[in-house]
């Protein structure tokens, strides 16, 4: 802790180059969406969508001090996460276009994203659905004492679901190493916190489970990456789980269907006022780390990349209607 | 196409599917105030598919109840709720969400009334948005009627039209055991004749949607329309089908199927859910079992969803359940005896 404590938490910690990459994914993250967004109103893609367009610090900053050894569980809104945690647009697009060149070989679509190569162990169509499973990685973890720790993603909707609450308990029973990470984002679907949860903070679901919880502004990049990483750095030495929880804001609707009538556009246009991608690139740029020319070309190099994905996935196979039941189970090897 | 129950006296005007369901749920909510709606995101976001769509405005949110996201939970209120003299009408959001609330639904409802010796009773009815073809791959696309069916203390049924939508769901609402209904995703927008007012759809009744001497299709859902689709087809070739739509999986209308397999002595089994262990092999060992079996002059088909999980791209997600080409293909396969 080298620099005076005004300085923000993951600039007194980060080199330079890992905070410009940081900002590069957040780019990447809402020009990613935005691109899904346009080829599926444009009719190119089916089936549906979530868009983490305003949540993307959230996303990113919870990743920042993983390695592709560690793992991650997602969700249904799940495409920052993916690209948190090291995924390459252009198979991400490859996938939303149902191509063999997509993560899952176009078998899985949007809500089901993953990469285990980058211990990512996938989005998730059920609400809750990765929460044991986290808690399943982190078992591994410990029982094979590889020193990998496990993120879990969820959204407040999730923490009403009875795998959230089985799951967290028997991760402080076992004092295994996993991070719980609730994006807040105020709804489940059209549903408020106020009107489906007992309590007013996620995080106070902690004490009912004997681990740390903690609730910050999931838009502030630094103040998840502090909150994450120390509670990764806790579990890495073996002192069991914690929950975070990032108190966030979607700017869309929950997914193609939604005509938003239950919150009003003060409100939507509030959060997108604090636009967590701008706070983070002023910020880098008061502390110097970059100035508006490098935050230009960060910018334009993430817009780029977008587009060669989604030329790369146009470009991609289609999967042979023969192939419906391959991958159900295990292929015999050679 | 021709509905068995018309009701001559009553006005009947075209409706949805979606709408159809609303009205019974709202002609309900009128009449008996110890009906409630539950299940999540069906107040003011008026369900995932707009089912209950403004019912909330018209009862208020005691009546038509937001839960969390909480389907065992949620389906167990419901359970509770119905076995101390309420008429919950539960709604999943997608069916595939039901297998979080298996426990309340397959050891409470279905079995409550039998292991306290027919004293209590659970009138609950759980609404099932089921089936593939909107690109929301595996986990939001299974067919689940024969899991359910397989459960003694369940009625399962799936309507094929507007009008059974809500007759079906009206005679489930006047059951006094639980009742599973499968509404197909993409049958909501379908537009059809729809009685006014009260009226019920016999739970375990099959209709028959198109007489033929030729061959039975027996159908469910969705495939009633493809059938009927493929049954055009074929008529144009001298091939003159009978099309059932078995609405009730549980109990299954043995009589309406066993006179017609007598007659066309041929049978093609055409359901969504996963061919094997399915719909279709209860139907034909049924007609095994029966004297229909002596009237075979060919084997029996099914025809039913692929061995996996319901794939996101459009054609695999095709592929991996029966369209009407598939069964104008096996039609002729069977009456031409190429099988
Ligand atoms: C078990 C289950 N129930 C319901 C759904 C339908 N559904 C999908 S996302 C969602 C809202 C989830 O809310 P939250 O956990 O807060 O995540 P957010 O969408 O806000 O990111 C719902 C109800 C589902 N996919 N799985
Ligand atoms: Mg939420």
């Amino acid at each position: 802790m080298a620099k005076d404590d005004n300085t923000p938490f993951a600039i007194r910690n980060y080199e330079a180059e890992t905070l410009r990459k940081a900002l590069r994914k957040m780019y990447l993250i809402r020009f990613f969406e935005e691109g899904a967004e346009d080829s599926y109103m444009r009719g190119l893609i089916h089936g549906t969508m979530h868009l983490s367009i305003g949540q993307e610090a959230s996303a990113v900053a919870s990743c920042l001090s993983l390695t592709d050894e560690d793992k991650i569980t997602s969700t249904h809104r799940g495409h920052g996460h993916c690209i948190g945690k090291g995924a390459e647009v252009g198979r991400m697009f490859a996938e939303f276009f149902g191509k063999e060149e997509g993560y899952c070989h176009g078998r899985g679509g949007s809500m089901h994203i993953a990469d285990v190569t980058k211990g990512n162990l996938g989005a998730n169509g059920i609400v809750g659905g990765g929460i044991p499973i986290a808690v399943g990685a982190a078992l591994t973890a410990k029982q094979l004492g590889t020193g990998a720790v496990t993120v879990c993603f969820f959204g407040d909707g999730a923490n009403n679901e009875g795998a959230f609450h089985e799951a967290l308990n028997m991760a402080t029973v076992w004092q295994l190493p996993v991070v719980f990470v609730c994006e807040n984002n105020k709804y489940g679907m059209s549903t408020s916190t106020e009107r489906s949860t007992a309590v007013k903070n996620i995080s106070e679901r902690a004490a009912a489970y004997r681990m740390p919880g903690r609730t910050v502004d999931g838009n502030d990049f630094s103040a998840v990456a502090e909150a994450v990483s120390e509670a990764v750095d806790r579990a890495r030495r073996g002192e069991g789980p914690s929950l975070v929880e990032n108190l966030t804001y979607r700017w869309r609707g929950h997914s193609k269907s939604d005509r938003n009538r239950y919150r009003t556009k003060e409100e939507i246009d509030a959060w997108i006022a604090r636009d967590p991608i701008l706070r983070f690139r002023d910020e880098l740029m008061a502390h110097g780390i970059i100035d508006v020319d490098a935050a230009e070309g960060i910018e334009a190099a993430a817009r780029q990349e977008v587009e060669e994905g989604i030329a790369f996935a146009k470009g991609g196979t289609a999967p042979s209607v023969t192939e419906v039941t391959r991958y159900v189970h295990a292929e015999a090897r050679p | 196409m021709n509905a068995p129950t018309r009701h001559p006296e009553v006005q009947s005007r075209e409706l949805s599917y979606a709408e159809a369901i609303r009205e019974a749920m709202g002609l309900a909510l009128a009449r008996d105030e110890r009906v409630i709606l539950m299940g999540e995101d069906i107040g003011v976001y008026g369900g995932a598919f707009q089912v209950t769509g403004d019912l909330v405005e018209r009862f208020g949110p005691d009546r038509v109840r937001d839960t969390p996201i909480s389907e065992l939970g949620g389906a167990g209120v419901a359970v509770g709720a119905a076995l101390t003299g309420l008429r919950p009408i539960f709604e999943f959001q997608f069916s595939d969400f039901a297998t979080l609330a298996m426990e309340q639904i397959v050891n409470q409802a279905a079995k409550m009334r039998y292991m306290l010796g027919g004293e209590a009773s659970v009138p609950v009815v759980f609404r099932m948005p089921s089936g593939s073809g909107t690109g929301a791959a595996a986990q939001h696309s299974q067919s689940f009627e024969a899991w359910f069916g397989h459960v003694p203390g369940l009625k399962v049924v799936q309507p094929s039209t507007p009008e059974d939508a809500k007759g079906l769901l009206l005679a489930a609402l006047e059951d006094p055991d639980p009742v599973v209904i499968f509404e197909h995703k993409l049958l909501y927008k379908m537009k059809g004749h729809v009685p006014e007012g009260w009226y019920t759809t016999p739970i375990g009744k099959a209709a028959v949607r198109r007489t033929g001497r030729d061959l039975t299709i027996v159908a469910s859902a969705i495939m009633v329309h493809r059938a009927l689709a493929a049954a055009e087809t074929l008529a144009a070739e001298g091939i003159d089908v009978e099309v059932i739509d078995l609405r009730s999986v549980r109990p299954i209308d043995r009589e309406t199927i066993i006179a017609s397999v007598r007659k066309t002595g041929r049978l093609i089994c055409v359901y969504e859910g996963v061919r094997t262990l399915g719909v279709g092999a209860e139907i034909s060992a049924m007609i095994a079992e029966s004297d229909a079996f002596d009237y075979l002059d060919a084997p029996i088909l099914r025809l039913g969803g692929a061995e996996a999980p319901i794939p996101y791209n459009p054609d695999l997600e095709k592929a991996a359940v029966p369209q009407t080409p598939d069964i104008e293909t096996a039609a002729r396969r069977l009456v031409r005896k190429e099988v």
